[in-house]
């Protein structure tokens, strides 16, 4: 409790610190429901995943950090071992979704719009952040579900919830462990290898050289690997901050824009199987190419854009 | 000897490129990474825990989860049925292009639709049928193939690149992580804000090139006038 009373810590802070409890405890629930639902096939490794992630995101400020790694570890072991299933889906039938739309109409949009509205005002005009925002314009959300339809009840958004977040499944923590995993290459001085190797072909100092190495080298790296969001955590620390940022380029141009120009790479590669290679078969296409050859033609016109786009703004 | 330490790359890359278990190569990574850098394994685990928790942000999409599957149950996806609905007369190219202006709004909001099979399959390619129909032409079984080509590819280009204006989604935040552990802080928003030129670009590069292929085809397959 003495964090949040503490007058040192900004409001912003401690409102995140509540969002991040919210979050954790709605992942426990998600580990806890599964945990005691007959129908998941694996009761106890879904249960262990999601528990040991719902505690580190709702306590971890006041875990010791080695704990916090332990728990880390730990929740990854029934991941890599497949042993973390979907339970009962509860998900609404076809006609429920066409009774309420009758019901509610188009108004829907105006909570499916309010999180991302929130998250920019609250970027732009008060010091409490855009995760804050992005909480504030969930709540907000879930008062006007709940104006709309009497059958939104808590527990309809609890039990909708845990039935998003269990089909995401595992794969949906890839971003915070590929930080972790960023954050371990830093220390160990993983980029100041790469940065004396990919020295021998940059000339030192041309930064523009440097962002056309970095721009398709997030391309090909993400074709290869497949996601782009693995290519920038190996691409930034090995040839970003090296070669561009430490010549004073500005970061928010490199950093966001090194992630779209990998976004190329994704459009251009089989290993992103989920965008390119299962469209084909849900439209029953007879080409497996037939995805990626309609986005070929873009993905280079927007590398070249972006590329253009670095080197201008940099 | 220097080089040892490029290891946990080499695992990234061929584990990812052999498509064996992502969080499995991360970990093997990282462990790896921690033995040949010298950090041992509690200092692996320190670090993972450590930066795990500074990266809680990145679970910012359970909380929003709190409301996707309801807005679903409510009819999100037939509302926005019934919005690209009203397009009519258009050609299939126009369809797509349609589609593309919508997905990219509502991808900026973080709304999506259901993706191929929930929204392109059952939605929009019927209209783009209809819209080939409605000509009084047969639908060409090459042609529907490359407008199922065109409806993924504007599906993808418009939510990657989309996307990334919502302020605090997983790919800015993300960057500002990976930024943050190399010294450099940044906004959320600002990173927000330098997507706008590249994600307009980037829609319309897709609908010129989507509606001059479109009309090509429909030349080729469809003689009358």
């Amino acid at each position: 409790m003495s964090f949040f009373m503490d007058a040192e810590v900004a409001l912003g802070t401690k409102l995140l610190e509540i969002i991040y409890i919210v979050i954790g405890l709605l992942t426990l629930y998600t580990g806890i429901k599964n945990g005691l639902d007959e129908e998941n096939p694996s009761r106890a490794g879904t249960a262990i995943f999601w528990c040991s992630l719902g505690v580190v995101l709702a306590f971890g400020r006041w875990i010791p950090t080695m704990v916090n790694g332990i728990l880390v570890i730990i929740m990854t072991i029934p991941a890599i071992m497949g042993k973390v299933k979907i339970g009962k889906v509860g998900a609404p039938t076809k006609e429920e979704t066409e009774s309420n739309f009758k019901k509610v109409g188009m108004k829907i949009f105006v909570p499916a719009l309010a999180i991302g509205l929130f998250a920019i005002i609250f970027a732009m005009f008060t010091k409490l952040g855009a995760l804050v925002g992005v909480g504030v314009g969930v709540l907000v959300a879930v008062i006007l579900l709940m104006i709309y339809s009497s059958d939104n009840k808590p527990v309809t958004f609890l039990n909708d919830c845990e039935r998003s977040v269990s089909t995401v499944g595992p794969l949906s923590m890839l971003p915070m462990l590929l930080a972790s995993l960023g954050a371990i290459f830093t220390a160990a001085g993983v980029g100041d290898v790469v940065a004396s190797l990919v020295g021998t072909i940059i000339p030192e100092g041309n930064v523009n050289a440097g962002i056309v190495v970095y721009g398709i080298g997030m391309m090909l790296f993400t074709m290869i690997m497949g996601n782009a969001f693995a290519a920038i955590t190996v691409m930034t620390v090995g040839i970003g901050a090296p070669f561009v940022l430490a010549y004073g380029a500005n970061p928010v141009v490199i950093g966001m824009i090194g992630l779209t120009a990998g976004y190329c790479g994704t459009l251009c590669t089989p290993m992103a199987a989920n965008f390119n290679i299962v469209p084909v078969a849900m439209l029953d296409m007879k080409d497996r190419m037939g995805v990626i050859k309609n986005q070929v033609v873009p993905a280079l016109i927007l590398i070249v854009f972006q590329i253009i786009y670095m080197i201008v703004l940099k | 000897m220097e080089l040892i330490k490029l290891l946990g790359i080499l695992i990234v890359i061929i584990g990812f490129a052999l498509k064996k278990d992502s969080i499995l190569i991360i970990l093997s990574a990282a462990i790896v990474t921690a033995l040949v850098g010298g950090l041992g394994i509690p200092g692996m685990l320190d670090t993972f825990g450590k930066s795990f928790v500074a990266n809680r942000s990145m679970a910012i999409f359970i909380l929003i989860m709190l409301v996707t599957g309801t807005l679903e149950r409510n009819g999100l996806r037939e509302a926005a049925a019934s919005l690209i609905g009203k397009v009519k007369n258009a050609s299939a190219g126009k369809v797509v292009a349609a589609y593309g202006v919508m997905r990219g709004i509502f991808a900026a909001f973080n709304v999506s639709f259901g993706g191929v099979a929930g929204f392109v399959r059952p939605i929009i390619m019927p209209m783009t049928v209809g819209a080939i129909e409605s000509k009084g032409e047969k639908v060409n079984e090459e042609h529907l193939e490359e407008i199922k080509g065109m409806a993924s590819g504007m599906e993808n280009i418009t939510w990657f690149f989309f996307q990334v204006l919502f302020v605090g989604g997983a790919g800015g935040l993300l960057v500002q992580s990976t930024l943050a552990s190399l010294g450099y802080e940044v906004s959320l928003l600002d990173l927000a804000k330098v997507e706008i030129p590249v994600a307009i670009f980037a829609l319309l590069v897709s609908i010129v090139y989507y509606v001059l292929k479109d009309n090509k085809l429909a030349k080729k397959y469809y003689t009358k006038k």
